[in-house]
């Protein structure tokens, strides 16, 4: 046995083992900690199966973004009150049983593949070129499904749209109250001086080089939105009312520009989100770096929770 | 591989496809910018302009009696994305659009921001989540991509959720919740089945995907877990159970829009799933069983009903009946004796039924809304007399209800005709009793709400608020429509036929 393989069902074990954990576990809390480590883990599973875009993604959003609305989650709920709500037996038989079905259905196309998988890859790996873009995933993000992307990023706005309706009316247009998370304390101020610039040069590094590798604007973006939070949450900057203008614009930014060169290439490459040639890698790149912002703003808010405070005139 | 692939190309005016979808995007990006001031009115430009691109595209359709095709990005499947508007399509995008048109109407009077000095919370989220449902069911019905409908599925409940606790009272944020988790629920499992389905065809196209489905374990896994979170989001009997608190305490304009339209886009996935992506593969063993659901519905559903002591949770247990019906069709397409002919007859029924609950129970809930806005509450017993101080309004939902009871000549009566005259054709008798039953059950509510709202009032009637005459009339208007819709027999039902491959043959099963 060589040592990858041991390591990787050392790695398998203990992702089994956190995965348990985190539904057993007595608090909401300690569950919201393993469901990180959880994500964490299964980043380095993606990265073992050589999909490092996945990995990324999970690292990104499933163990960080996620894991940082769950805390907000655990912190704004009295923390008594969701410890000692015990679910049902037939919900959790109920829960269950549709586990056990998902895993079925998992299993048994992965028990029983077929003679041979079949596989858009050879043939996005063949109409790329011409894009100019060098990574995979970002050709059917931006080329082959820019439908889906540019729709997807109106659904995070609605997310947060949603998340804002929650606010009382009086506060409406205020500033999102951001204590749950932290007191700002002097080992965190040290940190949020320290980090920031770091993480903006890996944030923007990993926007630019998802044109040719692993990386890209939902991950770009969410290591920026971490970064503005942290400067947030540690007191250093304010967080902005959510009626400033300059917000709604970061907001609208990225789906309207990808949307402005979506209707562009009706004009110039005869059909809707079509580049005209040449022309189509500039216009990706400029689409991303804007997505990147959007969504960075877009998470940062998410996270930051609906307005608490009227703002000060 | 049976390689029987043939490429569709964009035909001409394909591009009105796009811009159904693009225009309410468009809506609620310059919305957040420009503010909640505007949103209204940049509503009251783009959703009647939806209506328009919608009616040209039926148009189109029902005169060239071929599907609008538009091939986004110019990229062919099974790599890019196909819109498609087909018969099933242009109807419930032409229906659905003029219920949302008229709900906007009505919506004016609680959610107007014209006058407002600064953006106010409501108003804005109302307006924006209106245009992103109009979008997101457009897109429902032009995906020709399963992914694609995904993302219009997530649109559709992240727009929706947050209508049902747009008051913010505690108990509709508990509403809302649930909502949220049975319909992630729902979005989960519909992903995991559309990832099965690639990982076993190398496609997401539906027609494509039509052309390579085989019987085989993995594909009846997809399905199955397809099939059960888009039941969870259609509240189908037995997880119908977050719908009823969630219709009965969102504000008015958001209960109709809801129950008459956002729960039609996931029910429209199932049949799409069936009858068009995975044609023939529904088993009649597994077609009963969705029927035993659905008549369970429309029992369950209507006895609930019948038992509620307020207006507003009566209709809404109503829709929970009512979504039942639409399940009927599935036992009688895929009976034990396939022909074209009820296959068709089954489709037109169910379609039918969607389009005209879509109608009446928007209207019902918009008496409703002004019923209890001008009493301050919607208790049935207290009713006495307000038919005589709102009788436009109690007219609505008179008209709504005997559309829901199936009484000619409304749309109701004649889904459920063309449903009973299925069961007789198949020799399925038993879903005929369920049926009539269903249509005994809900005349028995209709009768008590409006003898009692007909009767003396206990004490002398005091109305709180004076309700505005165009709201009755957008209530009066969908009701009437609902009555009309009957008529469409003597027209454009074909229509539903444009663009459908002939019956899957039974050597498939």
């Amino acid at each position: 046995m060589s040592i990858a393989s041991v390591f990787d069902i050392a790695l398998v074990a203990l992702i089994l083992a956190i995965g348990a954990s985190t539904i057993l576990v007595r608090t909401a809390f300690a569950a919201v900690v393993m469901f990180a480590v959880y994500g964490l883990l299964l980043s380095i599973a993606w990265v073992r199966l050589h999909a490092v875009d996945v990995a990324l993604t999970e690292a990104a959003i499933g163990g960080g973004m996620t894991g940082l609305l769950l805390l907000g989650a655990v912190a704004r709920s009295r923390s008594d009150d969701v410890d000692r709500v015990r679910v049902g037996y037939p919900v959790r038989l109920a829960a269950g049983g549709l586990c056990a079905l998902v895993v079925a259905g998992l299993a048994i196309v992965v028990l029983h593949p077929p003679a041979a998988v079949p596989t858009l890859a050879p043939v996005v790996m063949e109409n790329l070129p011409p894009s100019g873009l060098g990574n995979p995933v970002a050709g059917v993000l931006f080329v082959f499904r820019a439908l889906d992307t540019l729709l997807e990023k109106v659904v995070v706005l609605l997310a947060l749209l949603g998340v804002w309706s929650l606010a009382p009316d009086r506060a409406w247009g205020g500033t999102p109250g951001l204590q749950v998370y932290a007191k700002p304390d002097p080992p965190l101020i040290f940190l949020a001086q320290l980090l920031p610039p770091v993480g903006i040069v890996f944030g923007i590094y990993m926007c630019w080089v998802g044109a040719k590798d692993p990386g890209g604007a939902f991950q770009g973006g969410t290591v920026l939105a971490a970064m503005w939070l942290l400067v947030i949450v540690a007191g250093l900057q304010k967080a902005p009312a959510i009626s400033r203008l300059w917000l709604r614009g970061l907001l609208i930014a990225g789906p309207m520009l990808f949307l402005a060169i979506g209707l562009a290439g009706w004009v110039f490459a005869d059909a809707f989100l079509a580049y005209p040639e040449g022309y189509a890698k500039p216009l990706i790149v400029a689409v991303e770096a804007t997505l990147t912002l959007s969504i960075a703003v877009a998470l940062a808010m998410l996270a930051a929770g609906p307005p608490e405070r009227a703002q000060q005139q | 591989m049976p390689a029987t692939t043939v490429l569709d190309a964009t035909t001409a005016d394909g591009a009105l496809l796009v811009l159904a979808i693009v225009l309410p995007v468009v809506g609620i990006l310059l919305s957040f910018v420009l503010g909640g001031r505007y949103a209204e009115r940049i509503a009251g430009v783009l959703l009647p302009a939806g209506f328009i691109v919608a009616c040209i595209i039926f148009l189109k359709v029902w005169q060239g009696g071929e599907p609008l095709i538009y091939i986004v990005g110019g990229w062919q499947p099974p790599l890019g994305i196909t819109l498609r508007a087909d018969g099933l399509s242009v109807a419930m995008m032409v229906a659905m659009a003029i219920v949302i048109c008229l709900i906007g109407v009505f919506a004016h009077a609680n959610f107007g921001s014209r006058a407002a000095s600064v953006e106010t919370r409501a108003p804005l989220v109302f307006w924006v989540m209106l245009m992103a449902i109009s979008g997101a069911m457009n897109m429902i019905f032009l995906g020709g991509d399963l992914f694609t409908l995904y993302v219009a599925l997530e649109l559709l409940t992240f727009a929706a959720v947050p209508l049902v606790c747009l008051d913010g009272r505690v108990e509709t944020l508990q509403a809302a919740l649930r909502y949220l988790l049975f319909a992630l629920l729902g979005s989960i499992l519909y992903l995991v089945g559309t990832a099965l389905l690639y990982g076993s065809y190398g496609t997401l196209d539906i027609v494509l995907m039509s052309q390579r489905v085989r019987l085989e374990p993995a594909t009846l896994a997809a399905a199955t877990l397809m099939t059960l979170g888009l039941f969870a989001k259609t509240a189908l009997f037995p997880l119908h159970l977050w719908l009823p608190p969630a219709h009965a305490g969102a504000p008015a304009a958001a209960s109709a829009v809801l129950s008459a339209v956002v729960v039609k886009g996931s029910f429209f996935l199932i049949v799409r799933l069936w009858f068009d992506a995975l044609p023939g593969l529904l088993s009649v063993a597994a077609s009963q069983l969705i029927g035993v659901l659905g008549a369970s519905a429309i029992i369950c559903g209507n006895i609930v009903a019948l038992r509620q002591k307020r207006l507003k949770l009566l209709i809404a247990y109503s829709t929970v009946a009512q979504i039942g019906y639409l399940f009927l069709m599935f036992p009688l397409a895929f009976s034990a004796d396939p022909s074209p002919h009820h296959y068709g007859d089954a489709l037109t029924a169910g379609m039918l039924q969607t389009i005209s609950h879509a109608t009446a129970k928007a209207a019902m809930f918009m008496a409703a809304g002004l019923i209890y806005a001008a009493l301050g509450h919607d208790r049935i017993s207290e009713l006495g007399g307000i038919a005589r101080a709102l009788p436009m309004t109690m007219f609505a939902f008179g008209l709504g209800g005997l559309c829901l009871i199936g009484l000619p000549p409304t749309g109701g009566f004649l889904a459920k005709w063309l449903l009973l005259e299925a069961t007789i054709a198949t020799a399925q008798w038993w879903w005929a009793i369920v049926i009539i039953a269903g249509g005994l059950l809900t005349s028995a509510y209709i009768y008590i709400v409006l003898s009692r709202t007909m009767g003396p009032p206990n004490a002398p009637l005091t109305l709180y608020a004076a309700v505005p005459k165009y709201q009755e009339v957008a209530a009066l208007g969908l009701a009437c429509l609902s009555v009309l819709l009957g008529l469409v027999a003597l027209g454009p039902i074909d229509v539903l036929q444009v663009g459908r491959p002939e019956a899957p043959m039974a050597g498939l099963r």
